[in-house]
């Protein structure tokens, strides 16, 4: 209870109450604008809060973290064109709605499950996290590495249909990773005898290439686009009454979102998927869901606004980011020399707790936002899409040269543009890359430190969590070779039936 | 596709740059990750491969193609933004840019001249002036007269 107490105190602060303004109302605006989302945002922005002490860099981050999916479902709802990734599924529900006259029903139902779901989470988060305090300290070398391991293997099977090519771009990041010269023995790792490649590849600017420069490319090679959507008439908080009705599907769909969003490489989409799916199998109504139904919306939008505080688990307790937003995290506190693990739930309860308290805080900001100026983002959101490139293009300048006044970061970073706009057209992820540089730098470090008390292959697993965790990853492993056997004997089936499929067998 | 041949092509660079160091454990090689992570790179680069000769080729990919090409002209843009801005200063390469940009786009008028140069201003202002991130001031500062240029390094 002091801890919560103490944390209350670090955040009652002008700087971080503003930091918190700051990143909530920017994200919820950025995450409206189609074409930009919170990576964008955090990779330009990440280098100027470096400057700042953690907790008010982290707050800005979080906030727009947190901010952008409640700012995505609006263009979701009334163009059909989601904010931010993860908002795609509210397009499927919030957009019939719209289309059937009901705008301002499906943007308060958005809102108030999106309200609904980062709430539970942080609470839900707030009461594990002297559970959680217990676990961490158990958590050594080996145990982080193979978290980190489960955290790629996930990252990769999660891209299903791409996982060659998401194994591929997550050892890519590995490799990326080792590239330069390497602190243990001062060996050149794949530098060509080249000066500039002898500090290695920086994540900062890997990662505004692959996120904010490419899409800044994407932007200004595309054809010019301008949504134009239509005011929302009415107050939505009487609207929001009809929340009330639903709070089993948005209570299960937050429960996923903070399941899926505390194991590192899952995430907004798993859960989306599983709420949906169950939002759908338990409704009165299963017709609707694609067409209109309250329930497909609410689903979604809890469970993805759910993540974000529960992906910060992994983050801190272990030091291991779940997703390309958290990776980006991550490098605040290495900038600032505060390494994130176990000894920081031991030692710093005070900055987790203000971290979650800020959490809280910035939901309600939000939301108070949402509901006083939902039709001036109407108007923000009408920035032609290629004057927008411009503007990322700009900013991204900031975010790299500031590091270090480098022009051959520029350079570097404008080529991982190019190959972010190539990825991203042939719809290959970007994040694997990420996380593979991330995760590949853990592993690295993490194994050389274990390895010198292993002897043989299985005092690798010989402690309680090591051996859950190898346990665990042998399972997801099995079960995925499970899934593609039974796909196959599937389709080998409907090649044999031809026309007569059953439709129990589609998904 | 052009992505898959330029990872088999990194692929065959493997053995050139990295070192083996002697009288040390496997696991603590520099080279040992680089090689796992190129390793693993080859198998699912050949994988990904092979996927996508069996599957079904796509008419436009050479128009796909071009499209990236096209990128390009924004990479020199942006380089040329990168140069200028030691020379001329943060502002006023900024405004340069996001100008001629603008123009090259195909925006024209007022409203988009308008545009373009506040959004530069308030870029600078609010990254330079306010937060006081590392861009340094242009050598054209040195020309001005010694109290404003003190005042344009620090804030422009």
């Amino acid at each position: 209870m002091d801890a919560l107490f103490s944390g209350l105190d670090l955040i009652a602060r002008w700087d971080v109450f503003l930091a918190l303004m700051v990143g909530s109302v920017g994200g919820v605006i950025i995450g409206a604008i189609p074409g930009v989302g919170p990576a964008v945002a955090i990779a330009i922005l990440l280098p100027t809060t470096f400057a700042f002490e953690p907790l008010v860099g982290l707050v800005m981050l979080l906030g727009i973290y947190g901010s952008s999916m409640f700012g995505g479902a609006l263009p979701a709802i009334l163009i059909n064109t989601p904010g931010t990734a993860v908002n795609a599924l509210t397009t499927y529900d919030g957009h019939p709605m719209t289309k059937a006259g009901d705008a301002r029903r499906a943007l308060a139902l958005a809102y108030s499950a999106s309200l609904f779901g980062g709430l539970l989470s942080v609470l839900a988060l707030i009461l594990l996290s002297p559970l959680l305090a217990m676990i961490a300290p158990h958590f050594g070398s080996r145990e982080i590495f193979l978290a980190a391991l489960m955290g790629i293997i996930l990252v990769v099977l999660a891209h299903r249909g791409q996982i060659f090519a998401a194994g591929m771009l997550a050892a890519f990041g590995i490799f990326l990773n080792t590239v330069g010269l390497e602190p243990v023995k001062y060996t050149q790792r794949f530098t060509f005898g080249q000066d500039w490649l002898q500090s290695g590849f920086d994540l900062i600017v890997v990662v505004l290439g692959l996120f904010a420069l490419s899409q800044a490319f994407v932007l200004l090679v595309q054809k010019d686009e301008t949504p134009h959507p239509q005011p929302v008439r009415g107050s939505l908080l009487n609207a929001m009454k009809e929340f009330l009705g639903h709070k089993r599907v948005a209570t299960v769909a937050g429960g996923f979102g903070v399941m899926m969003g505390m194991i590192p490489g899952v995430g907004e989409f798993t859960a989306q998927f599983m709420s949906y799916t169950y939002a759908q199998k338990t409704s009165k109504n299963p017709d609707a869901f694609g067409k209109g139904s309250p329930e497909g919306l609410i689903a979604s939008e809890a469970a993805n606004n759910a993540v974000p505080a529960a992906a910060m688990i992994p983050l801190l307790a272990l030091g291991i980011p779940g997703e390309a937003l958290t990776a980006m995290m991550l490098s605040v506190f290495y900038v600032h020399n505060v390494i994130p693990g176990p000894q920081l739930f031991q030692n710093h309860m005070d900055f987790v707790y203000a971290l979650y308290i800020s959490m809280i805080i910035l939901n309600l900001i939000v939301i108070v936002f949402l509901l006083s100026s939902t039709n001036i983002l109407i108007k923000i959101i009408q920035i032609p899409t290629r004057f927008l490139g411009v503007l990322i293009l700009t900013l991204s300048f900031v975010g790299v040269y500031s590091l270090r006044n480098s022009v051959v970061d520029c350079a570097m970073s404008a080529g991982f543009g190019v190959l972010g706009l190539v990825l991203k057209r042939l719809n290959l992820p970007v994040v694997p890359i990420i996380l593979g540089m991330v995760l590949g730098g853990i592993m690295e470090v993490k194994l050389r430190s274990s390895m010198a008390r292993v002897k043989s292959p299985l005092d690798f697993v010989d402690r309680p969590i090591a051996a859950i965790i190898a346990v665990m990853i042998l399972i997801i492993i099995g079960l995925h070779i499970r899934t593609m056997i039974i796909e196959h004997r599937n389709k080998l089936r409907e090649d044999e039936i031809s026309h007569d499929v059953e439709d129990s067998q589609m998904r | 596709m052009v992505f898959l041949m330029f990872g088999l092509f990194l692929l065959a660079n493997i053995p050139d740059q990295t070192v083996f160091v002697k009288r040390t454990k496997l696991f603590a090689q520099p080279a040992f990750w680089p090689i796992l992570s190129i390793g693993l790179m080859t198998v699912f680069a050949a994988l990904h491969a092979i996927s996508s000769f069996v599957s079904p080729r796509l008419d436009g990919r050479w128009q796909e193609v071009t499209f990236w090409l096209r990128s390009l002209e924004y990479v020199i843009w942006f380089m040329v933004y990168v140069a200028i801005v030691p020379l001329a200063g943060y502002l006023f390469s900024t405004i340069l840019f996001t100008v001629t940009i603008t123009y090259r786009l195909g925006y024209r008028g007022r409203q988009a001249w308008m545009a373009a140069t506040g959004s530069a201003v308030v870029i600078v202002i609010l990254f330079k002036s306010f937060l006081q991130v590392k861009v340094p001031g242009g050598e054209i500062y040195e020309l001005l007269p010694t109290a404003l240029r003190s005042f344009m390094l620090t804030y422009f």
